[in-house]
Order: C-alpha cells, then sequence, then structure tokens
C-alpha cells in the first residue's frame, strides 16, 4: 500500500533573461529559502533532493558537485536528472514514487537554469542523434514550426487564435511577481505584428530564455498535514515517453501520443471524465502558443480540431471555466531546468490556495505538465482531497 | 571600461572546445555507404510491415527486430511538415550560421512510414503545403561525406500542386 503524498512548500527566484547578479548556487539559494522560509524549515529538515537541468546549457557535468553546498547536499541522499525540458515535472514525480514507496519522508525537489550562462542554440544541437538528425537542424524554431504547420493543417487554427494565447500568457504574468515577460498592454495585433522566426511562428509566440530556479518540497501524510495548512495531494502522477527519432510521431505536435497516453492514464487514476469540469486550473508546459492550443485537445478540453474555438471561447482565461497558465506559463517564463518544476510549483500553490496575486478561487483540482525532450510528457493531478 | 572598474557583479567568459567521434554501427554503416556510393534511400522493414527511417534493429512501434530486413524508399517524397526558418542558426556540422530564409520541413519517403527532417529548397510559405511531392537534390560525389546532408535539400517536383 503505497503512502498519500503532497506537495507542502514552494520557492522560486525573480526569473529574467540575466541573474548577473547572482553565481548559480546563489540564484539556487533563493528558491531553497523560499521554500523552506514558507514554512518554517531548514535543510536538516529534509531526507533527500532531486535535482534537475540541462547540463549542456551551462556547460557544467558534476553540476550536483558545484552546487552542492548552496543546496545542503552532504550527508544527503540525492538523484540527479537530465531529460530535458520535462525534467522539472521528473523531479516532482520522482520525489512523489521515493516518499509513497516509503524511502524517504521528506523529498525537495531543485530545479534550476541559467540560459544567459551558456549558448542555448548551440546546446540544444546537442537533443539531435548524432548519426541521423545534427546535420540538417534548424535549431528548436525551425523544428517546432514544422511541427506547428502540421497541427495548423490538421485543426485550422489561425495565427489569430495563437495570438490569444500569447496575449493572456503575457498578462496573466502581470499578476505573477516572479514572473520573467510581463506585458500589461499587449495586444492580439502586436503580437501578429511581431517578427517572424520561422512560419507560421512570430517572435511574441514563442517563450523567452529565462534565468531561474524552482523549488517544491514534498512530504507524506499526516507531516504533510503538519507542514501545510492546505496540502495538494498527488492523484496522478504519470509519465510517458514516444518513438526514438523526432519524425516518428507522424502527427507531432497535432497529436503528442506522450500526452495524450498520459493524459488518458491520469484521468483514470484521478477518475476525471470531464476534464473541464472536474479540474479548476491548469500549468502546463506550453514553448508556444500554437501549443497551448495543440495541448488543449491533446488533454481534452475540447474535441480535437477545437483549440482555436477553446480559446476564443475564453475558458482558459483567468475568469474561464479552466483558467490555463494564470502564472503566465512558458511563454513569460523559461529558466528550462526550472520550467516543467515551475508548472507543478504553480499547481502546488494554487491548489494550497498560496498563489498570491494569480489564485484562481476555490480551487478542488490542478494538473501540471511536463514537455520536452523527443516528446517526453509528465503529467500531475494535485488536490485538496487526501486519497 | 571594463567590469573590473565597476562595482557590477563579474562575468568570467571562457570558451572549450570538445572533439566526438561516433560509432555508426550496422545499420548507419550500411545506410551511408548507399546514400553517399548509390544514392539509394535505404530504410528497415518490421514483421509488421512498418518501413522505418532512420533504419534501426528494432520497431519502436512492435517492439520487434527488424532482422535485417531491408527495403528501399524513395527518392519521390513529399512533405509531411514545413516552414520557412528567418532567424539564423549555428549549423551544428559547420559552426557557421546558416544563411536566412530557408525552408526546412519534415519529409516523407514515398513507401516509407516515418519522417525525416530536411532543408527544402523554397523560402515563399505559400508555395509549400502538407503532401506537397518534393524530390532529393544530391551533393556533387566529391562533396558526399556519408550525411544526411548529402541530399542538399529537397526540391518540390516542378509542375506539382
Ligand atoms: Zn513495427
Amino acid at each position: 500500500m503505497s503512502r498519500a503524498v503532497a506537495g507542502v512548500a514552494v520557492g522560486q527566484t525573480h526569473h529574467a533573461s540575466r541573474r548577473t547578479d547572482v553565481s548559480m548556487p546563489e540564484m539556487i539559494r533563493e528558491a531553497i529559502d523560499r521554500c523552506l522560509d514558507s514554512r518554517g524549515l531548514r535543510i536538516k529538515d529534509v531526507d533527500a533532493f532531486v535535482l534537475g537541468n540541462m547540463e549542456m546549457f551551462e556547460g557544467i557535468n558534476y553540476v550536483e558537485q558545484w552546487m552542492s553546498d548552496a543546496l545542503g547536499l552532504a550527508g544527503k541522499q540525492v538523484w540527479k536528472l537530465n531529460n530535458g525540458g520535462t525534467v522539472g515535472a521528473s523531479t516532482a514525480i520522482t520525489a512523489y514514487n521515493l516518499i509513497a514507496s516509503g524511502y524517504h519522508d521528506r523529498v525537495l525537489c531543485v530545479g534550476f537554469e541559467k540560459q544567459s550562462e551558456g549558448s542555448t542554440q548551440s546546446a540544444i544541437t546537442t537533443v539531435g542523434d548524432p548519426i541521423w538528425e545534427r546535420a540538417v537542424m534548424a535549431g528548436a524554431i525551425g523544428n517546432f514550426a514544422a511541427m506547428t504547420s502540421v497541427y495548423v493543417n490538421e485543426s485550422g487554427a489561425t495565427a489569430e487564435q495563437a495570438a490569444k494565447v500569447a496575449v493572456k500568457a503575457r498578462r496573466n504574468a502581470c499578476n505573477n511577481e516572479y514572473a520573467h515577460l510581463k506585458l500589461p498592454n499587449i495586444t492580439v495585433q502586436e503580437v501578429l505584428d511581431s517578427d517572424m522566426l520561422a512560419y507560421p511562428v512570430r517572435k511574441l509566440d514563442m517563450c523567452p530564455s529565462s534565468d531561474g530556479a524552482a523549488a517544491v518540497l514534498f512530504a507524506a501524510e499526516d507531516d504533510a498535514k503538519k507542514l501545510s495548512p492546505r496540502p495538494a495531494w498527488v492523484h496522478a502522477a504519470v509519465v510517458a515517453h514516444d518513438q526514438q527519432y523526432m519524425g516518428d510521431s507522424p502527427k507531432r505536435l497535432a497529436e503528442m501520443r506522450s500526452l495524450i497516453e498520459a493524459r488518458t492514464k491520469a484521468y483514470k487514476i484521478a477518475g476525471i471524465t470531464d476534464p473541464v469540469k472536474e479540474l479548476d486550473v491548469a500549468e502546463v508546459y506550453e514553448p508556444a502558443s500554437y501549443a497551448e492550443l495543440a495541448m488543449y485537445e491533446c488533454l481534452a478540453f475540447c474535441p480535437k480540431g477545437g483549440g482555436g474555438a477553446h480559446i476564443d471561447a475564453g475558458v482558459s482565461e483567468m475568469d474561464g471555466e479552466l483558467p490555463v497558465n494564470p502564472s503566465g506559463g512558458v511563454l513569460s517564463t523559461n529558466p528550462v531546468g526550472a520550467t516543467a518544476l515551475i508548472r507543478v510549483a504553480e499547481a502546488t500553490l494554487q491548489t494550497m490556495n498560496e498563489a498570491t496575486g494569480h489564485q484562481v478561487p476555490n480551487v478542488r483540482r490542478a494538473l501540471a505538465t511536463g514537455y520536452g525532450g523527443n516528446a517526453w510528457t509528465d503529467l500531475m493531478i494535485l488536490g485538496t482531497e487526501r486519497l | 571600461m571594463s567590469s573590473w572598474d565597476t562595482d557590477e557583479p563579474l562575468r568570467l567568459p571562457q570558451q572549450i572546445t570538445l572533439n566526438y567521434r561516433f560509432a555508426g554501427g550496422h545499420h548507419a554503416s550500411k545506410f551511408f555507404r548507399a546514400l553517399r556510393g548509390e544514392q539509394k534511400i535505404l530504410a528497415t522493414k518490421c514483421p509488421n510491415g512498418h518501413v522505418l527511417l532512420p533504419p534501426r534493429p528494432v520497431c519502436g512501434l512492435c517492439n520487434l527486430p527488424t532482422n535485417d530486413n531491408w527495403v528501399e524508399v524513395g527518392p519521390g517524397a513529399s512533405l509531411a511538415g514545413y516552414t520557412v526558418v528567418y532567424v539564423p542558426f549555428i549549423d551544428p556540422m559547420t559552426g557557421v550560421k546558416r544563411p536566412v530564409p530557408y525552408g526546412f520541413g519534415l519529409v516523407r519517403f514515398d513507401g516509407c512510414d516515418t519522417n525525416v527532417y530536411h532543408l527544402i529548397d523554397e523560402t515563399d510559405p505559400a508555395k509549400l503545403r502538407i503532401g506537397l511531392p518534393v524530390e532529393p537534390v544530391w551533393k556533387d560525389e566529391s562533396e558526399r561525406t556519408g550525411s544526411f546532408a548529402d541530399i542538399r535539400w529537397f526540391k518540390p517536383v516542378e509542375g506539382a500542386e
């Protein structure tokens, strides 16, 4: 019998394109201090750590070693994951499994990245298979734009509908103290007039590059109740992977097989049959505006082909039936190794009723996703009810 | 004035160069010999009939070995996805920024069940569409090194709508 596990504390840095005021260890401390201070805890109160980042971005192997004192790792049990954009959510799901199994009681997840310290564009080429894929890569944006053409072809989603997602994210970000890209007066027309990066994806359709870190503490059973007045209990934690090469998934973004598989399993575990009614908020890993439209479909928030109509109807706006990314999402903040953990952190805050400035009223259940690598999905559902 | 002369936090630059040599193994060796020498595209076929490019020892859909069952696909192909890229990107093979704009897309060789990314010889997105017939344009023999870049790019088939 596995134990009930909950997210009980969250901390994050102020995210920005360049946090040149702090070194990586100093930046990580900001997130950890905010997380532990919120519950009057210290490092000695934590049993184990799960860390995640993109080592190639900063060119530091053994990254845990060079952050060891800042994290307080000496004498502790430590796991480090390195699985691309998904990694932050993977730290949370690993923590869940470590605690549910009874192996640990309190696990601190930390995700971090300083995109300003390296060359993301160059490092991203190492994502491609060296023998088969690198010779003709076009970076994250080229890859993403080619996938987007498939989604647009399948769904009929328009540039205006995508632009509405871009606007929603940057306006929501204004209510989030820690978000990077805040554009209170952004308009759909401004998105449509921004530079074309790779057809049909424009500059304001894409996520920024950010420096930042996030930390989430997970705990078990009665201990979780002691640590948080309203713990975010894990209702489902699912990982799904896809095939080897970028061209293997025939529809790519239009039918994200790993996201559909993860959603199907998670909804079954959590007993969800009508996600728009039964979930109260979602924090999804949307690297670009078009991706969020596709994710509405893959998460069954709307019928297939209905992503554009879903944003038109306002369902995912702050005052809609199922707000998506009240934090501003990845479109506003993207320190890659932390990005998917920020989704879990925000879902935890929403469930705990502690998302200051961007709290959705009466959250009972929240969904968070991580997405990255070659279509690797992590999905968590958190809730106020202890299962 | 350098940052040493102010109270600003320092940024300390470093550059590292790392060299790698990857073993192609059985499948890549056979594929790239045929690509470079004979301008042939060879895929592997699983027992359930999935024709897979890049060729590989095991089908990811069926988890069954492909048992060295090779089939020739293409050279005719069609676009499964496309874009025109306007932001400079450092070509990982040369370290040089690729001139923009350039066409880029997912290409499906005739007779194949998977797609591969490649460059497209068209920079007007209005002239590209999913399903558009394309064909490979090969580099001269002297330029071919045994990589997907031995195909310079794919160009729309003349007269194709
Ligand atoms: Zn097969």
